[in-house]
C-alpha cells in the first residue's frame, strides 16, 4: 500500500543540520540555489557540538578557539541570516536513487520529497560495548564517551564517580578531563594499540595536565558487577592484541567509558544503493564529493571520520558548492580515475578523480590516515606507478588524519593514468 | 507486611514465559491471581536470553513430556502469537551434518521426529541443503530438514501474556523475591517474600533456575536444578540475510550444540554454549565462551563476519539433572502445590502448553468456572518499522508522537515508547522498554536514544532521573547531578 502524498519538490535536500549540513546548505545557497531545505532529526541544529562545550575547535576555519557550541552557532547564525529553510525534529526514514526522500516528524508528518541532488550529512556514531564483544557482565555503569558527554553537558547529570575509560579516542580523552573537573575520579585510560587514537593535544591536556595514566597495549578483559559496574580488569595485549595472561590489573569503578571508535552512519546511505567503501565505512567518492549515484553527495563524518570540525566544514563546503552546480547543470565532466589505499596508506578520501583532459585543474585535497606511527616519512602519490608528488613529514600517527594537496600540474600528469596510488614511504622517491 | 491476611487463589511464582503462559490461562477463569518475580521486569531471567526458536520436536526423547509439550507447544504457537500481536516465523530448520557418522545421528533424530510426530522432516543431501541456505559450509554431507521449525521472540511473548493476564486481573508484584513457601494449618500455602506475605489456596512454582530450590521447601522427592549457561552473539540485521532457516549442528549430550539462526527481527543469533556453573544467577559473559561459539559457528558458516556483532550475552537453563521438565503437582506435598520444574530448551516451545495444561489443572483443583467477561487479548500494534507508509500516516494522524523517532537503529517512535510503559505490565527501566520496542537494540546500543528513553520513562512515571535504572534494583544509569558530584569531590568549595 503506497502513500497518496504529493512530493514536494526541492532543488537540493540536505540530510543533517550539524557542521556538515550546515555549511553544504550554505555552499548551496551562495551558489545561487534557494530551493534548499535542511533536515534535522534532533530539535537542534548543531549536531555533535552542541554537547562539545570544550574549546579548541575553529583554529584552523576562524584563527580563534571557540566551544562546540560556539562553533555551531555560526553557521547557524548564517544559516538564519541567508534564509535557510533548517527544519528541526525531522527524521529522514529514506532515501532512494531517484533521489525520494521519506521524512517524518511530529510537526509536519510523513512527508515525501522529490530532490534534484541530496547531502548526505548524517555524521557518525560511536562503537558499542557490544560490538567489541568485551566479555563479563551486562549492568549499568558503561557508557560510551558521547553518551556520557551528553548526560553531563546537556542534562547536567553524572554518570558515575569513579570510572576507567577504554580506547584513547578524542571524545573519551575530552570526558577523562571533563569528569575529573566535575569531581569525578578518573582511574585510567586504557588503549588497545601501542599508540593512541585520539589527538595529541588531547593527550597532553586531557590527561597528562590531569595525571591520568595511559595505558597503551592494553584493553578491558572483564567487566564486574551485578546491577551495577563494580570493576574491570585491564590486561596488557601482545602484537596481536591478544590478553596476556598474567598480567591483569584490577580496577574498583562505578563506571566504564567506552572511545573505541567512531562509525559513519550510512544507513540511508546504503539504502539509497550508494557504493560503500570498507576502508572508511562511507561512501566512495569523487573530488567533489559525488557518490556512485549522480546527484547524491556525502561530506563530513558521515563520509569518513574527521578529527576536526574546521575539516568537516571545509569538505561540506565543496559538497554544498557540487551540488548546486549539480542541479545548475555545471557538474564536472571527465573520465573518473580511481585513488588506491598503496602502504601505510588507510581510506583515502575522495576514493576518484575526475579529469577532463586539457581542462584547468583545480587543487584536490586527499585525506587519509597512516595505518600506525611513522617518523619523517614521505607521502608518495604515483600515477599508474610513476612518483608525481612527494611530500615529507615529520610525524604521522593513526589518530591525526593526513591531508595532501595534488595541484593543477600534477593532476595533469595523472591525466592518463588507470590509476592514483597514494602510499608512505621511509625513503624520498624520485619524482618522474 | 501489607499483604498479610490477602488470600489469594493461586500466586504464580516467577514471571518468565512459563509463569506468564500459566497466569494467562488461569486468568480465563475467575479467581484473584497473583504473580511474583525476583526481578523487575517479566521475561527477565531465561526467557529474555534463550535462542528464541519453536523447535519442531525432533530432538526430544519419545514417551517425555519435554517430547509431549514440545510438539503440543509449537502447534499452539501460529495462533497465540497471532492473538497476541507477537511476532513470530515458521522459516523451518536444518540439523547439518558433516560426515556419515553424523548421517547416523540425523537417522536417529528423523526417527524420534516419526516417533513424536512431528511433520514433514526428511533427510537432504548436499546439493539441496546448498540450495536452501547458500551460506552453509560447502563440506555439508547432510541435514535433517524440519519444516516446522519456528522463531518466537520470547520476551516479547511473555511481555504479551503477562498484559493479557493483567488485563484479566492477575496482579503482578515484581522485584520482590520469594524467600519460601510452606503449607498453612488451615489447608491453604504462606508465600514469604522479600517484601510481603502472602496466602494462596495454590502455587505455581515458575521459578526458573529458582524453581529447585523452592521444590525442594515441599517435595519429598528432592530435585537437583544444573544451571548450564549459554552464551550468544548478536548480528545486526543485514540487507541480505545469510541464512533463512535455524541452522543447527549435530546435538550431543550437552544440548543442541551451536546454532545459527535468524530471529524474528531480521538480526542473526550465534550460539549458545553449554557450561554447568555454580550460580544460577551469573549472566556474565566470557572470553571463553564467546570464543568457543565463534569457532563452532565457522563449522556451519565459514564466511561469519565479527564486525557485525552488536552485543554478547548470557542465559541460563535449568537443566534438571534427570533431564526432563517435571509438570504438574508438586510431589508428596500438601493439596494445591503446582510446578513447571526444570523448564529448559524446549521450554520456550512447550510454554503455552505448559500453561494451558497447568493452568486448567490449578483451575480445576480451585474449583474454578471459565469467565463469561474473559477479554481476548489486544493484539500488539504493529511497529513503526513494519508499517508502510500510508500506515504511518494514519498512526501519525492518530498520534502525532508517530512522528517523533526516539531510536534511529530500530526506528522506534516516542509513541511506541510511552505505549509500552503504560501497558498493563508496563517498562519501569530502560531494558524494559527495549524488550517491549526494540528501542535500544540495534547497531548502536542505545548510545544514541537511551538519555530520551530515560526522559520519557521519567514523565511518563513521574520520578527523578535519578531514579531511572537499566533493569531495576541498584542499576540505576546516573549518580547524581552535576552539583551533588562536584560537592562530594570538594566539600568545602560553594
Amino acid at each position: 500500500m503506497k502513500t497518496e502524498l504529493p512530493a514536494i519538490q526541492v532543488d537540493i535536500l540536505i540530510v543533517g543540520a550539524g557542521p556538515a549540513g550546515l555549511a553544504a546548505a550554505i555552499a548551496a545557497k551562495k551558489a545561487g540555489v534557494d530551493s534548499l531545505i535542511v533536515l534535522e532529526r534532533e530539535d537542534n541544529a548543531g549536531g555533535i557540538l552542541r554537547q562539545c562545550i570544550h574549546n579548541g575547535f575553529g583554529l584552523h576555519r576562524f584563527k580563534e578557539e571557540l566551544t562546540g557550541p560556539e562553533y555551531a552557532q555560526r553557521d547557524i547564525d548564517t544559516a538564519n541570516e541567508m534564509e535557510i529553510d533548517v527544519r528541526t525534529g525531522v527524521t529522514v526514514l529514506s532515501v532512494t536513487k531517484d533521489k525520494v526522500v521519506t521524512a517524518i516528524s511530529k510537526k509536519y508528518g510523513l512527508q515525501i520529497f522529490q530532490a534534484k541532488a541530496v547531502v548526505l550529512a548524517m555524521g557518525c556514531r560511536e562503537r558499542p560495548r557490544g560490538a567489541l564483544a568485551i566479555p563479563g557482565t551486562r549492568c549499568a555503569g558503561i557508557y560510551s564517551a558521547g553518551t556520557a558527554q551528553k548526560f553531563v553537558n546537556l542534562e547536567g547529570y553524572m554518570p558515575g564517580r569513579t570510572c576507567v575509560i577504554l580506547g584513547s579516542g578524542d571524545i573519551g580523552l575530552i570526558m577523562a578531563r571533563r569528569m575529573t573537573l566535575q569531581g569525578a575520579k578518573v582511574l585510567a585510560c586504557v588503549e588497545l594499540m601501542p599508540f593512541s587514537s585520539g589527538l595529541n593535544r588531547n593527550i597532553v591536556q586531557c590527561l597528562h595536565d590531569y595525571n591520568i595514566p595511559l595505558y597503551l597495549s592494553h584493553t578491558v578483559t572483564d567487566i564486574h558487577g551485578k546491577e551495577r559496574v563494580t570493576g574491570v580488569t585491564v590486561s596488557q595485549v601482545d602484537e596481536n592484541r591478544r590478553p596476556i595472561p598474567g598480567t591483569e590489573i584490577e580496577f574498583e569503578c562505578d563506571t566504564l567509558l567506552l572511545s573505541v571508535g567512531l562509525i559513519p552512519e550510512n544507513e540511508l546511505t546504503i539504502g539509497a544503493g550508494v557504493e560503500m567503501s570498507p576502508a572508511t565505512s562511507g561512501a566512495v567518492v569523487d573530488d567533489h564529493l559525488q557518490t556512485s549515484i549522480p546527484g547524491i553527495f556525502a561530506c563530513g563524518n558521515v563520509l569518513h571520520v574527521h578529527d576536526l570540525v574546521d575539516f568537516v566544514s571545509n569538505e561540506s563546503f565543496k559538497a554544498g558548492q557540487a551540488a548546486a552546480d549539480f542541479v545548475q547543470g555545471k557538474q564536472a565532466n571527465g573520465r573518473v580515475i580511481p585513488v588506491k589505499d598503496g602502504a601505510g596508506v588507510r581510506g583515502a578520501v575522495p576514493q576518484q578523480i575526475r579529469l577532463e583532459k586539457g581542462a584547468e585543474h583545480e587543487n584536490v585535497d586527499v585525506m587519509f590516515r597512516p595505518d600506525r606511527v611513522y617518523q619523517n616519512p614521505y607521502v608518495v602519490v604515483k600515477a599508474d606507478g610513476k612518483a608525481i608528488f612527494s611530500q615529507k613529514k615529520m610525524i604521522m600517527a593513526p589518530g591525526e588524519m593526513a591531508n595532501i594537496t595534488l595541484n593543477a600540474k600534477q593532476l595533469a600528469a595523472c591525466e592518463d593514468a588507470e590509476a592514483i596510488e597514494i602510499s608512505i614511504s621511509m625513503e624520498k622517491p624520485v619524482l618522474a | 507486611m501489607k499483604g498479610m491476611g490477602i488470600m489469594y487463589d493461586a500466586i504464580i511464582i516467577g514471571a518468565g514465559v512459563v509463569g506468564c503462559a500459566v497466569a494467562q490461562q488461569m486468568a480465563k477463569y475467575g479467581g484473584k491471581l497473583l504473580v511474583v518475580d525476583r526481578m523487575e521486569d517479566v521475561a527477565d531471567g531465561a526467557s529474555k536470553a534463550n535462542s528464541g526458536i519453536v523447535h519442531a520436536g525432533f530432538d526430544a526423547h519419545p514417551g517425555t513430556e519435554k517430547a509431549r509439550l514440545n510438539v503440543k507447544g509449537s502447534k499452539m504457537y501460529g495462533a497465540l502469537a497471532r492473538e497476541l500481536g507477537v511476532p513470530y516465523g515458521q522459516p523451518g530448520a536444518l540439523v547439518l551434518g558433516f560426515s556419515e557418522e553424523d548421517r547416523e545421528t540425523l537417522k536417529k533424530l528423523l526417527a524420534q521426529a516419526e516417533a513424536n510426530e512431528v511433520e514433514g522432516c526428511r533427510i537432504i543431501e548436499r546439493d539441496e541443503i546448498l540450495e536452501m541456505e547458500p551460506n552453509t559450509n560447502p563440506e555439508v554431507v547432510c541435514a535433517l530438514y524440519a519444516p516446522t521449525s519456528g522463531l518466537v521472540s520470547p520476551y516479547e511473548m511473555t511481555c504479551a501474556l503477562a498484559d493479557s493476564a493483567a488485563e484479566n486481573g492477575a496482579e503482578f508484584s515484581l522485584a520482590n523475591p520469594v524467600l519460601e513457601i510452606k503449607p498453612t494449618s488451615d489447608g491453604n500455602w504462606l508465600v514469604l517474600t522479600e517484601r510481603d506475605e502472602y496466602k494462596a489456596r495454590a502455587i505455581v512454582n515458575c521459578a526458573g533456575i529458582g524453581s529447585g530450590v523452592l521444590h525442594n521447601m515441599i517435595s519429598t522427592r528432592k530435585v537437583k536444578l544444573i544451571a548450564r549457561r549459554g552464551e550468544y552473539y548478536l548480528l545486526d540485521h543485514m540487507a541480505d540475510i545469510p541464512f533463512t532457516m535455524t541452522m543447527f549442528q549435530c546435538p550431543t549430550k550437552m544440548g543442541k550444540g551451536v546454532l545459527v539462526s535468524p530471529t524474528t527481527h531480521g538480526n542473526i543469533l550465534l550460539g549458545p554454549t553449554a557450561d554447568d556453573i555454580d550460580n544460577g544467577y551469573d549472566v556474565a559473559t566470557t572470553r571463553k565462551g564467546l570464543d568457543t561459539v565463534m569457532d563452532k559457528v565457522r563449522l556451519t558458516w565459514p564466511k561469519v563476519n565479527l564486525r557485525q556483532v552488536i552485543t554478547t550475552f548470557s542465559g541460563i537453563r535449568a537443566h534438571e539433572e534427570n533431564g526432563d521438565f517435571i509438570i504438574g503437582k508438586v510431589e508428596g506435598a500438601p493439596a494445591g502445590a503446582y510446578e513447571a520444574v526444570g523448564v529448559e530448551s524446549p521450554g520456550l516451545s512447550a510454554a503455552p502448553a505448559i500453561g494451558q495444561e497447568l493452568g486448567d489443572e490449578v483451575a480445576a483443583f480451585l474449583g474454578l468456572e471459565k469467565k463469561a467477561d474473559w477479554k481476548k487479548p489486544t493484539p500488539l500494534p504493529r511497529a513503526f518499522r513494519n508499517m508502510t507508509d500510508a500506515e504511518r500516516e494514519e498512526a501519525y494522524k492518530k498520534d502525532p508522537e508517530y512522528g517523533v523517532l526516539v531510536c534511529r537503529c530500530e526506528q522506534v517512535t516516542e509513541a511506541e515508547i510511552r505505549a509500552a510503559i503504560r501497558r498493563p505490565v508496563g517498562a519501569r527501566s530502560i531494558d524494559g522498554v527495549k524488550r517491549r520496542t526494540r528501542a535500544g537494540m540495534g547497531r548502536c546500543q542505545g548510545g544514541f536514544c537511551s538519555p530520551r528513553v530515560m526522559e520519557i520513562l521519567c514523565e511518563e512515571l513521574g520520578v527523578s532521573p535519578l531514579e531511572i535504572t537499566k533493569c531495576g534494583g541498584e542499576s540505576k544509569l546516573l549518580v547524581g547531578t552535576l552539583h551533588q558530584i562536584a560537592k562530594e569531590a570538594r566539600p568545602d568549595e560553594n
